[in-house]
């Protein structure tokens, strides 16, 4: 509203008693209880995610007989012995290796193959593109238990049951649908000229893609990796299924769910506290260093 | 730069597709043939048409998992998109009006930060931690209060009747976060004079939730549906870890397909759970075709 400056005083109404809008002081008080309330519902839900997780590492110090006593008071002392019998007999940091081993290379692996598959087919024609490009993406339809039975015997027939290249390849194989169905829509939004360019320039099909594409799809292929990292990482059903004979190759997940049916056996409750304190931890600590980079990278396939 | 592009697109495509031939589209093939057979691993699959599929018709324990993947069906997405939205309204919309623009709430950005959190944990860990924070005694997170404060401890996983609640309990502490990030990444992606104009024709908080926020998110929200659909079709690394035995307990109360899968393939039921493998493959697909058509409403572009 804009005024207008006028020599005449504004006729002055007497302001209406307003039934519905609540005077100001009244609005402001109401937001002030609706904004508590609104931090109250958060910090519950706040404690209610940090708080298992805290009480983890709090019991990871305790012994067995604090565990059953005082489940909620501080540890009576710092009982780093826990840890050593976590990391050494229950094989925890063993499997913490195993994973890192299988993921880091399963997960560049899936971005090489991924990447090349997602470019070829967003940015040639040829005979066949969609063809291939809707087999990869009808990946997506299935579930890994649908393909279980007959994939234990297509890695047994390869004599790979038991061993990380049969784990990495499988993981590359159930990651390329998701990885060229998203790359490949990246691809296609690369701009023309600077591909021309460089072809101008003397650039060949490799060097194109390596040197030119690739470095342009960078804020796409980052998140497509953390993706990938993660959904590896977390995977469970597969090396239950694949690994299941080779006790010094086991992942993290299978390792923790092993020591967690073995804890009830031996009751070492501060080994299980400890040994899920160390796999829990490193995750937590890259998810402090990269928290955007890893929300933006998860939600990637749903936000379009 | 025309020359040599059939030698390239085949040496780029054929290492992923052989891959994915291999390890992807045969066993699925694969699968569907042999849920017509009867294979124990050894001798050939024996042809027996569709005595699989009649033999599930009859098991007890393949309805109960499928009215399991019911109940997660209707209560994960249910759960999970209720609380998510609330707390991505409070932390986009809740906070105070500044010249008509509202801002986020006070510490939002920790707020979703901490939301976040279980998503980079592994299904798997996260089961054994709830197994921790579940356990039966005094040494359990919730039972170790209830019994502090001289009331009985709550059978979590033991109780039949809640067996199954506490491991969606799970799902949702998980999920939560996940979706709080994804509609907040919506809300904000709505334009704030749409707000500003409902503000101003005397619209409230509830009002903006439920005439403006909401219709505004709707495809995010179909997406949120669709996800949380396909997750409570799987469900086994929290079943297998979390309940009594590991398979579905106690007496078959939390199992689900892919367990029943699981446990049929080490019985050597080979072409049977290869049949469970199929009916779960279709009740997924319908589900994700369905969801999709009825949900269908037209969508707002923002200029």
């Amino acid at each position: 509203m804009t005024t207008l400056k006028t020599d005449t005083p504004p006729p002055v109404v007497p302001p209406a008693p307003r039934r519905h809008a609540p005077s100001r002081p009244a609005r402001r008080s109401e937001f002030k209880v609706l904004s508590g309330l609104a931090h109250v519902a958060l910090a519950v839900w706040a404690i209610i995610v940090l708080g298992p997780i805290l009480w983890t590492f709090l019991s990871a110090f305790k012994d067995t007989e604090e565990i059953f006593s005082s489940p909620w008071t501080l540890p009576g002392a710092l009982r780093w012995e826990n840890f050593g019998r976590a990391w050494e007999s229950a094989h925890v940091g063993r499997y913490l290796l195993n994973s890192v081993l299988v993921v880091s290379l399963s997960t560049f692996g899936t971005m090489l193959l991924g990447s090349m598959a997602a470019y070829v087919l967003a940015r040639y024609t040829f005979w066949g593109n969609r063809l291939v490009y809707y087999l990869f993406v009808s990946g997506l339809a299935f579930p890994v238990f649908l393909a279980l039975v007959p994939l234990f015997f297509v890695v047994r027939d390869l004599g790979l049951l038991n061993s990380y290249t049969g784990l990495i390849l499988v993981y590359i194989a159930y990651s390329l649908p998701f990885t060229i169905f998203f790359l490949s829509a990246f691809f296609k939004t690369l701009p023309n000229t600077v591909a021309e360019a460089a072809v101008i320039d003397g650039a060949g099909h490799m060097r194109l893609f390596f040197q030119v594409m690739l470095p342009m799809a960078r804020s796409g292929l980052v998140s497509i990796t953390i993706f990938n990292i993660i959904g590896q990482w977390a995977q469970y059903q597969l090396p239950v299924v694949l690994m299941s004979g080779a006790r010094d190759k086991w992942v993290i997940t299978q390792g923790i769910a092993e020591i967690s049916v073995n804890a009830g056996f031996e009751a070492d409750w501060a080994g299980l506290f400890a040994a899920l304190t160390l796999a829990i931890l490193p995750m937590i600590l890259v998810y402090a260093l990269l928290q955007r980079q890893i929300q933006a990278g998860l939600t990637s396939g749903a936000v379009k | 730069m025309r020359q040599g592009k059939y030698p390239f697109v085949i040496g780029f495509l054929a290492a992923p597709v052989a891959l994915y031939c291999v390890f992807v589209v045969s066993p699925v093939v694969q699968a569907f043939q042999l849920s017509f057979t009867q294979w124990r691993g050894f001798a050939p699959p024996k042809w027996i048409g569709l005595d699989n599929y009649r033999r599930l018709v009859e098991d007890g324990n393949f309805w109960k998992a499928i009215s399991h993947h019911a109940i997660l069906l209707v209560a994960l997405p249910l759960i999970t998109i209720v609380i998510s939205l609330f707390f991505s309204f409070l932390l986009n919309v809740g906070g105070r009006s500044r010249g008509g623009v509202t801002t986020g709430i006070w510490g939002s950005k920790f707020y979703r930060v901490v939301f976040f959190l279980p998503q980079v944990l592994a299904v798997a860990i996260i089961a054994v931690l709830f197994q921790t924070v579940y356990r039966p005694n005094e040494s359990g997170l919730i039972n170790g209060v209830l019994m502090k404060l001289g009331l009985d401890p709550v059978f979590f996983l033991v109780d039949k009747n809640i067996a199954l609640w506490s491991i969606i309990g799970v799902l949702v502490w998980q999920a939560v976060g996940f979706y709080v990030v994804l509609f907040s990444a919506g809300m904000s992606s709505i334009p704030s004079d749409i707000y500003e104009a409902a503000a101003l024709d005397g619209a409230g908080k509830f009002t903006l939730f439920f005439r403006v926020t909401l219709p505004l998110l709707w495809s995010t929200l179909q997406v949120a549906w669709v996800y949380l659909g396909i997750a409570a079709f799987d469900a086994f690394a929290v079943v297998n870890v979390l309940s009594i035995g590991n398979n579905g307990g106690p007496d078959g109360a939390t199992t689900v397909l892919a367990i029943e899968i699981y446990r049929n393939m080490q019985e050597s039921k080979l072409g049977y759970a290869s049949a469970m493998g199929v009916a779960l493959f279709f009740l997924s697909i319908t589900f994700a075709a369905l969801t999709l058509r009825v949900s269908r409403r037209e969508t707002v572009e923002y200029s």
